[in-house]
């Protein structure tokens, strides 16, 4: 019984600092995009001010029910994946075969936003939830070889052993990974919905897409997400490529404190490099980035995969 | 008395975090990518340009209006979301500027949308429109921006004075 509520209570306090981290995030990249623009930008912690006046507004309108409850289905979608997915070393519900599940859960948070949009009743949500969801078929199969290639190498469908297994030497270090983890970066390019893959979201094209109609605490709840999935996506590369962030592993409460900073700077790093790419290119017009990530990004994970098949069987 | 602290909260928030919604009629829409890009950055405040009119703060009318630019306007602005403002850019939306004489243009935009800062010119500089947001900001903050309450309070008043520049009801000529 003391052990079911300290769990509880340990995970309520990662959901809250994966949320708060990805709130941070938000602001952060703000930030360096206005610093590639050369402009000063918001301060670092305007995305809590901006959920702050979104939660706060006086008239929230709503579209039926299904709009209110899309943006909870989504909301919880992404925090149950945050939680299958190890934090710093740290395994909070991950159990045998979980990688499959993530891929699952994966998609869950962005059928409920396409719901919630799709419930509006807008033309340009509509227009922008068919992109994301054509967006969301294109950059899975790179993502889904490159993940099949690493659990052919470490001969687990786990995660979290996927990340113990890298303690020797992260996976990227690993020749036919860094071209995958090449793949992997370029498919969550288009998770994150950043350029050149933001075309669901242009704000120009087809005024924000899903997100259109949403105003007031919706909007605000659909950031909480936003902030969710940049932490969720993120965390995924880090666990699958770089060790999850893991670099001591004594057990001690210090080698905790350590693995979580590790893990803060190596998605930051992810999530910068995300953003560097976004600042500096146009976007693809969505058959043009269906067509990159089944043509070329398909072909390179798959040829990873090749190798990775070759390594195992010699 | 917990109301009005959350209030404070609330206001503190929105002051922090204005999104707009520039509605480009006229030459006003010209001065606000300086005031957007590096030159003069709008997002060191948290402003920023936004899609649609249910995610947006504050209502900029950038320029004259014409009788039929204001039904849209009017909409527009039933559209966003409380607690929401409205900034109007030269001398056109306060007395007419240079279309005073015109049969078609909106002359007090005053009396069909309650404007909470105005900025004079024709048209502003930069510099002005950048005065005008921190203005905002400030009334934001001593919880003087109310147009928004206003225009719930008036309604009828507001809706009669529209009626009347659209020409549902015969009523005194508009604009005078």
């Amino acid at each position: 019984m003391v052990d079911f509520l300290i769990k509880i209570a340990v995970i309520a306090l990662y959901t809250t600092i994966a949320m708060l981290v990805g709130i941070l995030f938000m602001g952060i990249g703000r930030k360096i995009v206005a610093r590639v623009h050369n402009r000063v930008g918001p301060p670092v912690y305007q995305g809590f001010i901006d959920i702050a006046k979104l939660l706060t507004k006086k008239t929230n309108i709503s579209h039926g029910w299904i709009y209110d409850l899309a943006l909870l289905f989504s909301l919880t979608g992404i925090i149950l994946t945050i939680l299958f997915l190890p934090i710093g070393g740290v395994k909070l519900l991950g159990t045998e075969g979980d990688a499959f599940l993530v891929l699952y859960l994966l998609a869950i948070p962005a059928l409920g936003f396409a719901l919630g949009a799709g419930a509006s009743g807008n033309p340009n949500a509509a227009i922008g939830v068919m992109r994301a969801l054509v967006m969301m078929l294109s950059y899975e199969l790179p993502f889904v070889i490159t993940m099949i290639a690493l659990m052919i190498y470490y001969d687990t469908s786990s995660i979290a052993q996927i990340v113990e297994l890298q303690r020797a030497r992260w996976a990227i270090m690993i020749p036919p990974f860094m071209l995958a983890a090449a793949v992997a970066d370029m498919a969550l390019q288009g998770m994150l919905m950043e350029a050149p893959f933001d075309i669901p979201t242009a704000p120009h094209e087809i005024a924000s897409g899903p997100m259109a109609e949403f105003g007031g605490k919706h909007l605000g709840s659909l950031m909480l997400y936003k902030a969710g999935t940049i932490v969720a996506y993120t965390t995924l590369f880090v666990d699958l490529f770089l060790g999850g962030g893991v670099v001591m592993h004594d057990g001690s409460i210090l080698s905790y404190i350590v693995n979580f900073a590790v893990w803060f700077l190596l998605i930051l790093l992810i999530f910068t490099l995300s953003l560097l790419i976004n600042a500096s290119f146009p976007r693809f017009r969505i058959e043009q980035a269906f067509k990159f990530y089944w043509k070329y990004e398909a072909l390179l994970a798959f040829i990873s995969l090749i190798w990775v098949y070759l390594m195992v069987i010699s | 008395m917990r109301y009005e602290e959350w209030n404070k909260i609330s206001r503190i928030a929105s002051r922090k975090s204005l999104w707009m919604l520039h509605f480009c009629t006229g030459c006003g829409a010209v001065e606000l990518p300086p005031v957007m890009t590096s030159r003069y950055d709008m997002e060191r405040f948290g402003m920023g340009p936004m899609a649609t009119p249910r995610q947006a703060d504050v209502l900029l009318i950038t320029g004259y209006l014409t009788v039929k630019t204001l039904k849209r306007v009017v909409n527009v602005y039933e559209q966003m979301q409380s607690p929401k403002y409205v900034i109007s850019f030269g001398s056109c939306p306060i007395n007419g500027g240079m279309y005073w004489d015109s049969y078609n243009t909106v002359k007090r935009l005053d009396r069909y949308l309650p404007v909470d800062v105005y900025v004079g010119g024709c048209m502003p500089r930069p510099e002005g429109v950048m005065n005008a947001f921190l203005e905002l900001m400030k009334l934001i903050d001593e919880g003087k921006a109310r147009g928004w309450e206003k225009y719930q309070k008036y309604y009828e008043q507001y809706k009669r004075n529209q009626k009347m520049a659209f020409g549902f009801e015969r009523g005194k000529n508009e604009g005078d």
